[in-house]
C-alpha cells in the first residue's frame, strides 16, 4: 500500500502527458464543443394588458415591454463553445423564444493567443458597454432587465461587428476597449453608413478591498446612427433618422465574509445612462420633425444571499426625458409630464448551481397608469458549466 | 522638467500603476497549497500570487477584476485542475488577454492532472451532485502525489525559465529529500489511524484516506456540493449507531454546524482540519499542513477512546 506505484507519476514529468492521457480517455468525441442549455420559463401576472404598454417620452424597440401574460417559455438558450485552435475560441448561442422562433444571440470568435493583454472578437455579440449589457439573461438577478436598458438599449444591445480589448499590466485592473458595429440593433437602426453604423468605447477598472470586498466600475460611450429606424408603439410605427449617443457609468460592489460567498454574500449594483437623440423623428400619425432631445435613466439594486441558496433583492428604476416640444405633442415622445419609475422585490432559491426558482413583484409606474406585476420563474442549466463574469 | 521632478513624476506614476515586480517568473496559484509548493521549488525566482485563501471554497470563486489583472501578468498558472476551478478560471483566462496561460500552453499547470485520480465516474450525471468527470480534484492531501506533482512542476519551471534550470533542479532535489523523510515520519506517526472510520463533510479527503488506509464512514453532504440537510444527517446518525466512527472532519472553509450537530448526537469529536496551507495557525507551509492535520486527527482519536 505504502509503495503502491503512482501510474502516471513517472511518465508525467513530461508536461505534455496530461493532455494525451485525457484525450485517450475521452476518445473521438473529445473535440466536440461544450454544450450548455438554459431552460427558462415564466408565469407572469400583469394587471394591465401589456399590448398597450408604453413609456411616455421613449420610443421602444420590439419586444421590450413587460412581456406576455400567463405561462410562457421566456428565453431558453442553447450555447455551443470550444477552443477552435491554439489561436481562437468560438461561441454560438441560440435564444429560443416563446413564439417558436429562434434567434442567433451570440456567434463570435475570439482570439486567445495575441498576448500583451489584447483580445480581439468578431461576429455577433453583446456589446461590453455598461455592466448589465454583457450579462446573459440567465445571470440577471431579476426576471426583467433595468428600465433604462429597456428604454435606451432595447433590453440588451447586441450587434454584428468587431471588438478590441486591452487589459493594462497593472495591479489595479484596468481594461480599455472599442467596438465597431453594423448598426442594425436599437438604439441604432437601418445599418447606416453601409453597415458600419455604430461604435463604442469603454473602460473598466476594479480591485479588491481586503479579503471580503471587491468592486468594478466602468464608463462607456456608444454612438449609434439610425437610417429609418422603426420602433413600435400602441399607436403604430415610428421612424427615426439621425444620431443617438449614449454615455453609461456603472458600478458593482460585492461582499462575502472572508471572500467565502457560499453561505452569505451581498451585491450592490448601479448604472446611470444618459442619451441624446439628434435627427428627424416621424411619429406614427404625423409628419417628420427635427428632434434633439436628452433623456437619462438609472437603477440601483441590491441582492443579499442570507443563507446558502436563498437570495432576496430590491431594485429601483427611474427614467427622465426632456419634453420634446409642441411638434411631438400626443406622440410617443410626449412625456405627458410623467416620470417613469419602478420598484421591484425578488426572492429566489437555488437548489444547486444549476437550478433556480424565482418570485418577483414589480410596482411598475413606467407607464402613465401604475401596474402591478407578479412573476414566477424557473431557470435551469444543463450540460457544460459555463464560468460567469464578475 | 529637471531631473528631480522627472524622478518624482516617474515615482508617482509607478505608485499609481504599480507595474509587475521584477522577479523572473510571475506565478498565479489558484490555491494556497500550490503557492506553497511553487515557493518551495522556485524560491526567489518566483513572485507568487494566490487567488484563494484557506477560508474560501475553491469551487465557488468569483472571476474578480483583481484576479483578471493578476492573471494578465502571469507567466505560469498553477492550479488543481480536474474541473475544480471550472466555474471561474476559464473566465479569467478569456478576459486576461494572456496567451501564455491558455489551455494547452506550458504556462498552465494542472496539478491533479499530473497524477492518477480517484473516483473517476463511469458516467457523469448531475443527479449525482457536483461530480467531476476527471475524478476527485482534491489531490493535495496525499504526500506521495505531492512528490509526483513537485517533479512535474520542477520540469515545468525549467521549461518556462530555462536560464535557471540548474537552480530548479537543485531546489527540486532538496525538496524531494526533505519531503521523502517527512513522508516516512508521517506514515509512522499516522499508524494508529489505519482502518479508523471517519465521517467527512465533503469528499475532500479521499486522497488522505487512500494514503493512510483510513475508512470513510459517511459524508455530511447528501451528494457532493449539496449542503447537509436534516433528513440525511438523521440517516447518517442511524448508520453510525450501527457502525460507529471515531470522528467527523471538515475543512476550515466549511460551515461547522452539521459536523458539530453530529458530534453532539453521537459523542464523537468534530475536527476542523486546515485542508490547505493557511487553514490553521500551524499549517504555515506544506510540511505544517500535514503535521497539523495528523496532530489534530491523532488528538481526536485519543479523545474518542
Amino acid at each position: 500500500m505504502k509503495h503502491r506505484p503512482l501510474l502516471v507519476m513517472a511518465a508525467c514529468a513530461m508536461p505534455a502527458c496530461a493532455a494525451t492521457t485525457l484525450a485517450a480517455a475521452a476518445g473521438s468525441n473529445a473535440f466536440n464543443p461544450d454544450i450548455a442549455l438554459i431552460l427558462t420559463g415564466t408565469y407572469a401576472g400583469i394587471q394591465h394588458d401589456p399590448a398597450g404598454y408604453a413609456i411616455p417620452g421613449f420610443p421602444l424597440a420590439d419586444e421590450t415591454g413587460p412581456g406576455e401574460r400567463g405561462f410562457q417559455l421566456g428565453e431558453s438558450e442553447l450555447s455551443l463553445s470550444a477552443n477552435i485552435d491554439p489561436d481562437w475560441y468560438g461561441v454560438l448561442t441560440y435564444a429560443i423564444a416563446g413564439d417558436n422562433t429562434a434567434g442567433v444571440e451570440n456567434a463570435y470568435v475570439q482570439s486567445s493567443s495575441l498576448g500583451h493583454g489584447l483580445t480581439v472578437r468578431a461576429g455577433r455579440f453583446f456589446s461590453a458597454i455598461g455592466y448589465l449589457n454583457e450579462q446573459h439573461a440567465h445571470t440577471w438577478d431579476f426576471v426583467d432587465t433595468a428600465l433604462a436598458y429597456r428604454a435606451f438599449l432595447g433590453n440588451q444591445f447586441g450587434d454584428d461587428g468587431v471588438q478590441l480589448r486591452w487589459v493594462a499590466p497593472t495591479d489595479l485592473y484596468m481594461e480599455f476597449g472599442a467596438e465597431w458595429l453594423r448598426g442594425d440593433a436599437f438604439p441604432a437602426g437601418g445599418s447606416a453608413d453601409n453597415g458600419r453604423g455604430a461604435w463604442s468605447v469603454f473602460f473598466h477598472a476594479g480591485d479588491d478591498v481586503g479579503e471580503s470586498d471587491s468592486w468594478r466600475a466602468g464608463l462607456s460611450w456608444l454612438s449609434a446612427k439610425s437610417a429609418d429606424r422603426i420602433t413600435t408603439s400602441p399607436a403604430g410605427d415610428d421612424s427615426f433618422t439621425g444620431d443617438s449617443t449614449l454615455a453609461i457609468a456603472d458600478f458593482v460592489w460585492k461582499w462575502a465574509p472572508e471572500g467565502n460567498n457560499y453561505d452569505r454574500n451581498f451585491k450592490l449594483q448601479a448604472e446611470y445612462l444618459l442619451r441624446n437623440d439628434d435627427g428627424e423623428f416621424t411619429p406614427a400619425a404625423g409628419s417628420a420633425s427635427p428632434l434633439n432631445s436628452d433623456a437619462n435613466g438609472w437603477y440601483l439594486q441590491g441582492v443579499y444571499q442570507f443563507v446558502h441558496g436563498w437570495r432576496v433583492g430590491l431594485r429601483h428604476d427611474r427614467l427622465c426625458a426632456d419634453d420634446p416640444g409642441a411638434a411631438f405633442a400626443g406622440t410617443v415622445l410626449d412625456t405627458q409630464g410623467h416620470t417613469p419609475s419602478r420598484n421591484s422585490i425578488m426572492l429566489d432559491y437555488a437548489g444547486s448551481e444549476f437550478s433556480r426558482l424565482r418570485l418577483q413583484y414589480n410596482h411598475d409606474e413606467s407607464g402613465v397608469v401604475a401596474d402591478n406585476q407578479w412573476f414566477l420563474q424557473y431557470q435551469m442549466s444543463l450540460g457544460a458549466h459555463g464560468a460567469h463574469q464578475f | 522638467m529637471n531631473y528631480r521632478t522627472r524622478v518624482i513624476a516617474a515615482m508617482l506614476l509607478a505608485a499609481v500603476l504599480r507595474p509587475a515586480a521584477a522577479a523572473d517568473l510571475n506565478v498565479f496559484a489558484c490555491e494556497p497549497e500550490w503557492a506553497a509548493l511553487t515557493q518551495e521549488l522556485a524560491g526567489d525566482h518566483a513572485d507568487i500570487t494566490t487567488a484563494t485563501t484557506a477560508r474560501q471554497d475553491p469551487h465557488h470563486i468569483q472571476a474578480r477584476p483583481s484576479l483578471i489583472a493578476r492573471l494578465r501578468r502571469a507567466d505560469l498558472v498553477v492550479c488543481s485542475g480536474a474541473g475544480l476551478e471550472i466555474g471561474w478560471l476559464p473566465m479569467l483566462q478569456r478576459q486576461s488577454g494572456n496567451a501564455a496561460v491558455q489551455d494547452g500552453r506550458p504556462g498552465l499547470f494542472d496539478a491533479a492532472m499530473q497524477v492518477d485520480r480517484l473516483e473517476i465516474p463511469a458516467s457523469a450525471d448531475r443527479a449525482m451532485g457536483d461530480v467531476h468527470p476527471e475524478g476527485n480534484p482534491h489531490v493535495q492531501m496525499d504526500p506521495r502525489r505531492i512528490a509526483a506533482i513537485a517533479s512535474a512542476l520542477t520540469a515545468r519551471l525549467k521549461q518556462i525559465d530555462p536560464a535557471h534550470a540548474a537552480d530548479y533542479d537543485a531546489r527540486g532535489a532538496d525538496f524531494g529529500k526533505r519531503w521523502q523523510a517527512a513522508i516516512k515520519r508521517w506514515e509512522a506517526e499516522a499508524e494508529p489511524l489505519r482502518g479508523v472510520r471517519v465521517v467527512v463533510h465533503h469528499r475532500s479527503w479521499s486522497y488522505l484516506f487512500d494514503w493512510l488506509g483510513i475508512e470513510q464512514a459517511g459524508e455530511l453532504e447528501p451528494k457532493p456540493g449539496v449542503p447537509p440537510g436534516a433528513g440525511h444527517l438523521a440517516e447518517l446518525k442511524a448508520e453510525l449507531a450501527a457502525k460507529p466512527a471515531k470522528m467527523v472532519i471538515y475543512a476550515a472553509y466549511q460551515d461547522n454546524r452539521a459536523a458539530d450537530w453530529l458530534a453532539r448526537e453521537t459523542g464523537i469529536p468534530a475536527v476542523e482540519l486546515p485542508f490547505t496551507v493557511g487553514g490553521t495557525e500551524a499549517a504555515k507551509d506544506l510540511f505544517g499542513l500535514y503535521d497539523d492535520t495528523l496532530n489534530r486527527m491523532l488528538q481526536a482519536l485519543h479523545e474518542s477512546h
